[in-house]
């Protein structure tokens, strides 16, 4: 079985290979580029093709699952009727596969479920990754609050915190948009 | 205050702003609701969590449900339209080559004539044309194929049709993927200011009141959450009316420019909403009046004469059995919900929910409740008239 993976980012992309070789699945392809992706297809005769949930050229493939070409062979994203668990989790994993010609669905689970569990890994690394994100520029932002209310009223480090901290708990607001209002405020008046 | 979240998937064009300017200027609130609106990445997306539950609601080309209803797209679901979300809005393009072949046959430009674009079209190039859309299943593959199917001058095999996301329409112009642009505004207009295509026709010069997006939903949800339904219908047609008094239009366009949810800058989405258009980069805009339309003239008035029009073109289309995909289609719009939710707050409705399609070249006063409905026009380019009403 041939399988295609649709996915621009290197890493994720090795990730994925990496899970449906290990898992006995050798002849693994990967289409970086989706600029004329009907047409790389095509060139590819892939058994199955597996891409995220979120990667616009989805809309491109279902093209060629429309297309009434009499020689080419059907492409159908697949769905287990039999089996809805299976789909709702490759969508929750944010994977979606397209079956090229007539593969059977026993055939087709066992990849699914290999390539579900390694999306669903890398969804929860996103996430996570997202969360270090806003965790490290919320410091950055609390850091530059403090630093004008250190300057402007002569205040210790603990002081302006516990400034900062007792503003948002009078307003009912939280500690970071007080401090993103003070920024915004003091950057108006420059 | 927060109301009762519901789910509701949108496509980041300047037609979703009814359900933007319901959120943000709390018409959904004021129905004790929240539009909980998340952004789709591609409509195969947007389908499949709207079939499978994660979405309550969607923003969807006019004739998905229809495709999804008929198994023909996606997990099957039985999907229903509760009402149009708006008109027209579409234009058609091509790459700066092909408009510069289209010229060396005698092709003048105009952004106003079917008929004199056709057969430049169609014989600019010596090879087939490919011809770029944002779904299979959309009001802009519809209009085209509806457009170019009885010119004498190409056969259908000459022509390929390429689904794009639209945000990748002008890059796919530029890279040379596509000869010709179906797609809604601002993409049109973004190929235009990169200098990478010509604008030929709005898609209101081939249906000039072509259903384009609809609010979409699970019939099972629609049967289960009258009440949320009720309050999203009139949540979305207020907003619908505010943007359909041209003296919003320009406030209109900051708020869609400054909302998280389109994330487009003003210049982009200005030309849908005044329907002034540069055609070619550089050039005077012209104008084209009822570029978009939400609410005048009972755009969003879900109309079985509508969905009987998209159901038999999809057959065409795709061979399956006329009879079955026109009355599929029918049975996904929803006038029953239009009338049962929106009467109470004097909606004016139509006496029939069903018309004879293409039959008005002017704007007419029809009967309705309140006696203040106008419709049209809503003449096909070659006008024909569609009548889908059983024959006695």
């Amino acid at each position: 079985m041939k399988i295609a993976v649709i996915e621009s980012d290197r890493a994720r992309a090795i990730g994925i290979i990496d899970a449906l070789k290990e898992d006995g699945w050798q002849d693994v392809v990967v289409l970086g580029d989706v600029t004329g992706l009907a047409r790389k297809l095509a060139a590819l005769e892939p058994d199955l093709v597996l891409i995220d949930l979120d990667n616009p050229s989805r809309d491109a493939l279902e093209q060629v699952s429309a297309a009434s070409d009499p020689q080419g062979r059907p492409v159908a994203m697949f769905v287990d009727r039999s089996d809805d668990e299976m789909t709702k989790a490759a969508v929750a994993a944010g994977l979606s596969a397209y079956v090229v010609g007539e593969l059977r669905p026993e055939r087709i689970r066992p990849v699914l479920k290999t390539a579900i569990a390694r999306f669903q890994m890398m969804s929860q690394m996103r996430l996570e990754l997202a969360a270090a994100k806003q965790a490290l520029a919320d410091r950055k932002t609390l850091d530059r609050a403090k630093g004008i209310l250190m300057r402007a009223k002569g205040l210790g480090e603990e002081d302006a915190y516990a400034l900062l901290r007792k503003t948002a708990m009078s307003q009912n607001r939280k500690v970071i948009d007080v401090a993103q209002a003070l920024l915004t405020a003091s950057d108006l008046l420059g | 205050m927060t109301g009762r979240p519901l789910n509701c998937g949108y496509v980041p064009l300047v037609d979703c702003a009814p359900l933007i300017v319901a959120q943000e200027l709390r018409f959904a609130a004021d129905e004790g609701i929240t539009l909980n609106l998340l952004r789709q990445p591609s409509w195969a997306a947007l389908r499949d969590l709207l079939a499978l539950g994660h979405l309550d609601v969607a923003h969807m080309l006019s004739p998905m449900p229809t495709a999804m209803s008929l198994g023909l797209s996606g997990p099957a679901a039985q999907i229903d339209a509760l009402m149009v979300l708006s008109a027209n809005g579409t234009v058609i393009g091509v790459s700066t080559d092909m408009a510069n072949a289209m010229r060396a046959t005698g092709w003048t430009g105009g952004f106003d004539n079917p008929r004199a674009t056709l057969t430049p079209l169609l014989t600019a190039l010596d090879r087939p044309l490919r011809v770029g859309v944002p779904f299979p299943y959309s009001m802009h593959r519809l209009l085209f194929d509806y457009w170019v199917r009885n010119a004498p001058v190409v056969g259908a095999s000459d022509i390929r049709i390429v689904t794009q996301p639209p945000p990748l329409m002008a890059e796919a112009v530029q890279a040379g993927e596509i000869d010709v642009f179906c797609v809604g505004e601002p993409w049109g207009s973004v190929a235009v200011t990169a200098g990478v295509g010509e604008l030929v026709l709005p898609g209101a010069a081939i249906w000039a009141n072509a259903p384009e997006k609809v609010l979409a939903a699970r019939r099972t949800w629609v049967d289960d959450n009258a009440e949320s339904v009720g309050a999203l219908m009139r949540a979305v047609v207020r907003a619908a009316q505010w943007l359909d008094q041209p003296d919003n239009r320009m406030l209109a366009i900051e708020i869609l420019a400054r909302s998280a949810h389109l994330d487009l800058p003003v210049a982009a989405i200005e030309h849908a909403l005044t329907g002034r258009f540069a055609t070619r980069a550089g050039a005077d805009p012209v104008h084209v009046p009822n570029f978009v339309r939400f609410h005048t003239n009972a755009t969003t008035f879900p109309w079985r004469s509508q969905a009987a029009w998209i159901g038999s073109e999809i057959s065409r289309l795709t061979g399956i059995d006329k009879t079955h995909a026109i009355s599929t289609a029918q049975s996904t719009m929803r006038p029953d919900c239009y009338r049962t939710h929106l009467g109470a707050m004097g909606v004016d409705m139509p006496g029939a929910s069903a018309k004879i399609e293409g039959a008005l070249t002017h704007p007419t006063a029809v009967a309705s409740t309140r006696g203040q409905m106008i419709l049209g026009p809503d003449a096909f380019f070659d006008g024909k008239t569609y009548d889908f009403a059983p024959k006695n």
